[in-house]
């Protein structure tokens, strides 16, 4: 069963609540710098940071915006086939002293996050990291919490929740797969 | 992949693929803190039946840079060299529980007996087996010219280059591994050597042949030159009678900055080293702005960290 | 095989004597008394030879039984055993043995060991020169006068490479009618050989063994023995050169002997990719044009004989770096099932020619009298039964030799021999035959 749980002005929506909210956390935009985690973390990033750019004109969004590739920090490389390694590109400015809002899509077993933590240790020391996610679904397997969320969506843990983005995938949307057939199937 | 044997192996995208991770490496290696997690608790052994102090740093480098730990076997001082054989060797590194085994040999074949004769499980990493096969130098070099000579080098091949191998072509491994990489990657190989320096065979690998370094320069167009190292002793001595004199050699292949300014401007000079200065390659050419030799082995570093990477992070078993 | 070790009499029945003639053969007191049954005394053993391949007895130009020196290989023995099993009821014994074969001492010890055993016939070969040097002939007529009658000199595993010793060796054996049985391989052109010289050595970094070491040392042979009259013989002929050069000296009516291995008729230099040294061997497997090369010569008879070069080693000697691996490769209990496969199943030679390049002529060029003779009646019972259609896989640690180093693994073969019999006696019957024993 499929199901579209957020269109196209859905995410719009919650992209441009987190854009305010991220200002309003932090007093401004002078000191944030956004981390996309690939894949699609990475487009999250920049959309929000032309949202915080169309707030905050002294914000330039190209410069603001990095990618934080986790490969190489995961636990379960050992469990998988081998991952191709991405690019991780740093904010000209650097990391130091920064406010760095990660973004990924899916917010799920706090694993990618905690991996991410690690690859920023060794990139640079924040002021401090916060953590924005265009869906959480739960299921969390580590103390980590998200600060921005923009929806938040209960799932089973059979569950597979798909976010689709026109930069990737040619269109916006969020979809929940496996709900209710899986349930009768042992795995 | 579970070994890196020969550059024979690699397919076209395993290859790119190589170099793909190995730039994304060298980016880490640019940054102030520059150890990984990515292969804490496996453990790599560099196995060295021949010295090679020079590729075992930069294993070792690439290995402790991934957080691996790494334990040192060299053949002097060890069972090695008081007749133990490779096979008695190779089951106490696996009762060690060694994940990768890099191992440097003498005799041509080692590296593809240890990995495939049931002696032990863990990937073996092929750093130089006799006169056949030292693929992570193959890969650097490629490394090296993708990134000099290629304009968007990420997933690009060497399609359109024209590189000359210049020297030893018979007891190079370098040279073997190089010419079957270059092919895979669509780059033209010229190989210029005397005939007494050329395998039987070699009209079947699919490269030009050239015997004289000006003659090279005049028929093709080289984007990279590549200066192979000549072991002097070997060459005239014992009756070898390879080629007349280090004198003659010097005359029709060595590399010096007249036949240097006869590359292209993008041209580059490389050589595996360690040089024979005076011999191969002149001081003018070796320390000139073309020379990409000292890049050469800081890219050895994070090509190794990608072949490392590739073999041992993935779930065991699985390609 | 002490319950086959019996005199009671044997009658074969109803076997293709040389593939060609149907017959039963009648064994009786170690000659063959009659080739109908019915001549069989009643407490005749009786083997039904339906189906099988009589050939007179099998005879070995050129066997390594590592014995002295090498026990850890092979012995007289587990050699003999081998032999049997193969179909061979004689094998020559080459010369390199710690101490070499090259005093009539060592060379009846030899010869007396092989007969206490009584599997096969053992023909000690001597060495040309002392300790294999290649400077100082041999007591070569000490040897030939001794109890071991030594006919084939050689000094096999190195060549005899100075053309004035290898002359006056030529000369000096045909005082007692022997031969000089050469190791073709020039030492200079071959110094630190791997495997053969061509496209899969320069791939795989081996250093070469080129053709020409071995032709030129068989040109400079054939030459010399026209020069000074005498019969040579040319061990393991490996290459398409080699088969030309014989066939050029055999139409000046130079008098020259060839064998040819069965590894070198069916595996080439493609087998060594893998690096196992189960491959390695000496003179190297070649390319497939040489195979060729081989099949033709053979069938056209400018290859004479077909020998096994059977040479163990220990499992140590071969379960390591290729380099440091040691060359040769066991071959008794194979030879005649490659030979069928590579020679009689592809129409190139009959079984009557099976007998006249494994049993006649090398029986011949050692001067064993006793071998290689007619299946008929009054003739010496050496005889053996090939099953043509006992078609087998190759299991290379299932063999009488102490050495498992058999190249052929995996490979399926035609037939192969499966009983043999020295002088009337059984040395080997297949276990379908075990009951007729007992």
């Amino acid at each position: 069963m499929t199901g579209t749980i957020l269109g196209a002005s859905d995410i719009a929506r919650a992209l441009t609540r987190i854009a305010h909210e991220i200002i309003e956390r932090n007093g401004g935009a002078h000191s944030i710098v956004l981390l996309g985690i690939p894949t699609r973390g990475l487009p999250l990033a920049h959309r929000l940071a032309q949202r915080i750019a169309a707030v905050e004109p002294d914000f330039d969004a190209a410069a603001r915006c990095g990618a934080l590739d986790i490969t190489m920090y995961r636990d379960d490389l050992h469990k998988q086939p081998t991952r191709s390694i991405g690019a991780t590109t740093l904010p000209a400015q650097g990391l130091d002293d920064a406010v760095v809002v990660l973004v990924d899509d899916v917010f799920h077993t706090g694993r990618t996050i905690r991996a991410a933590l690690d690859a920023i240790k060794d990139l640079g020391r924040p002021q401090a990291v916060q953590l924005a996610v265009l869906v959480d679904r739960g299921h969390r397997e580590l103390p980590i919490r998200a600060d921005f969320v923009g929806k938040n969506l209960p799932t089973a843990r059979t569950e597979r929740v798909s976010v689709l983005l026109e930069e990737t995938d040619g269109e916006d949307a969020v979809r929940i797969t496996g709900r209710d057939d899986s349930a009768g199937e042992s795995k | 992949m579970k070994h890196l044997l020969s550059t024979q192996d690699l397919s076209r995208e395993d290859a790119i693929r190589i170099l793909d991770t190995s730039e994304q490496m060298a980016a880490t290696q640019d940054r102030e803190i520059r150890k990984l997690p990515t292969l804490r608790g496996k453990t790599v052994v560099n196995l060295f039946f021949e010295d090679s102090t020079r590729t075992r740093i930069s294993f070792e480098a690439a290995a402790k840079r991934l957080s691996a730990d790494v334990i040192n076997f060299g053949a002097k001082g060890s069972s090695v060299s008081k007749g133990e054989s490779l096979k008695d060797t190779a089951l106490t590194l696996q009762a060690m529980g060694a994940d990768a085994v890099v191992i440097r040999h003498w005799a041509s074949g080692a590296a593809e007996r240890l990995a495939t004769s049931g002696w032990m499980y863990g990937s073996v990493l092929n750093a130089g087996d006799g006169t056949h096969q030292h693929p992570t130098q193959a890969l650097l070099d490629a490394f090296t010219m993708r990134k000099h000579l290629v304009d968007s080098p990420t997933g690009s091949d060497l399609a359109g280059l024209t590189v000359a191998l210049v020297g030893d072509v018979l007891h190079s491994r370098v040279a073997r591994s190089n010419i079957a990489l270059l092919k895979t990657l669509g780059a033209t190989v010229v190989v210029v050597s005397p005939p007494t320096l050329l395998p039987v065979g070699i009209s079947q690998w699919g490269v030009k042949i050239s015997h004289g370094l000006d003659a090279a320069l005049d028929e093709h167009q080289i984007d990279a030159v590549m200066m192979l190292r000549v072991q002097r002793e070997r060459m005239t001595g014992g009756g070898a009678q390879f080629f007349p004199s280090p004198e003659e050699y010097t005359r029709m292949f060595g590399l010096d900055g007249d036949r240097m300014r006869r590359l292209p401007d993008h041209g580059i000079v490389m050589h595996p080293g360690p040089m024979n200065r005076g011999l191969e390659i002149t001081a003018e050419a070796a320390d000139s702005a073309r020379s990409v030799i000292v890049e050469q082995v800081s890219n050895g570093v994070a090509v190794r960290m990608a072949a490392l990477y590739l073999l041992l992070a993935g779930e065991e078993g699985v390609q | 095989m002490s319950d086959l070790a019996t005199n009671r009499p044997v009658v074969i029945t109803g076997a293709s004597l040389y593939g060609d003639t149907k017959a039963d053969l009648v064994l009786v007191d170690g000659v063959i008394a009659s080739l109908s049954a019915k001549d069989a005394p009643t407490d005749a053993v009786t083997i039904d030879g339906t189906g099988l391949i009589a050939l007179p007895g099998l005879v070995d130009l050129h066997t390594h039984l590592r014995e002295p020196g090498r026990e850890d290989a092979e012995t007289i023995a587990s050699g003999s055993l081998s032999a049997a099993r193969g179909g061979y009821v004689a094998v020559h014994a080459m010369a390199n043995t710690t101490p070499t074969a090259d005093t009539a001492g060592v060379v009846e010890q030899v010869w007396s060991r092989g007969l206490e055993i009584g599997l096969v016939d053992v023909f000690p070969v001597g060495a040309v020169t002392v300790g294999l040097g290649g400077t100082q002939l041999s007591e070569m007529g000490a040897m030939a006068n001794s109890r071991a009658k030594v006919r084939v000199f050689s000094d096999d595993g190195k060549c005899v490479h100075d053309p004035v010793v290898m002359r006056r060796a030529l000369e000096y054996v045909k005082s007692f009618d022997g031969v000089i049985a050469q190791h073709a391989q020039d030492p200079r052109l071959t110094e630190g050989a791997q495997m053969h010289e061509g496209f899969v050595s320069g791939d795989l970094g081996l250093t070469g063994w080129p053709a020409v070491a071995e032709e030129s040392i068989i040109a400079r042979d054939v030459l010399l023995a026209e020069h000074v009259g005498s019969r040579v013989h040319i061990c393991h002929l490996s290459t398409a050169g080699s088969v030309e050069i014989i066939r050029w000296a055999k139409s000046r009516g130079i008098n020259v002997t060839a064998e040819a291995m069965p590894h070198h008729m069916l595996l080439t230099d493609e087998s060594v990719r893998g690096y196992d040294p189960r491959f390695k061997v000496n003179p190297p497997l070649r390319t497939q044009a040489d195979v060729d090369a081989l099949h033709a010569g053979l069938a056209d008879g400018t290859i004479d004989i077909v020998a096994t070069d059977h040479a163990p080693h220990p499992d140590e000697d071969k379960d390591c770096e290729w380099a440091s691996a040691a060359f040769g490769m066991i071959g008794l209990e194979t030879a005649v099932g490659i030979v069928q496969k590579t020679m009689v199943d592809t129409g190139l030679i009959t079984w009557r020619d099976v007998a006249r390049v494994m049993s006649e002529t090398p029986a011949s060029i050692g001067r064993d009298e006793a071998h290689g003779r007619p299946l008929a009646k009054g003739e010496p019972a050496n005889v053996t039964l090939v099953d043509p259609k006992a078609a087998w896989t190759v299991e290379p640690t299932a063999t009488a030799s102490r050495s498992n180093n058999s190249p052929f693994g995996g490979i399926e073969l035609p037939g192969r021999a499966v009983a043999t019999f020295l002088r009337g006696r059984a040395t080997h019957v297949d276990p379908r035959f075990e009951g007729a024993f007992s």
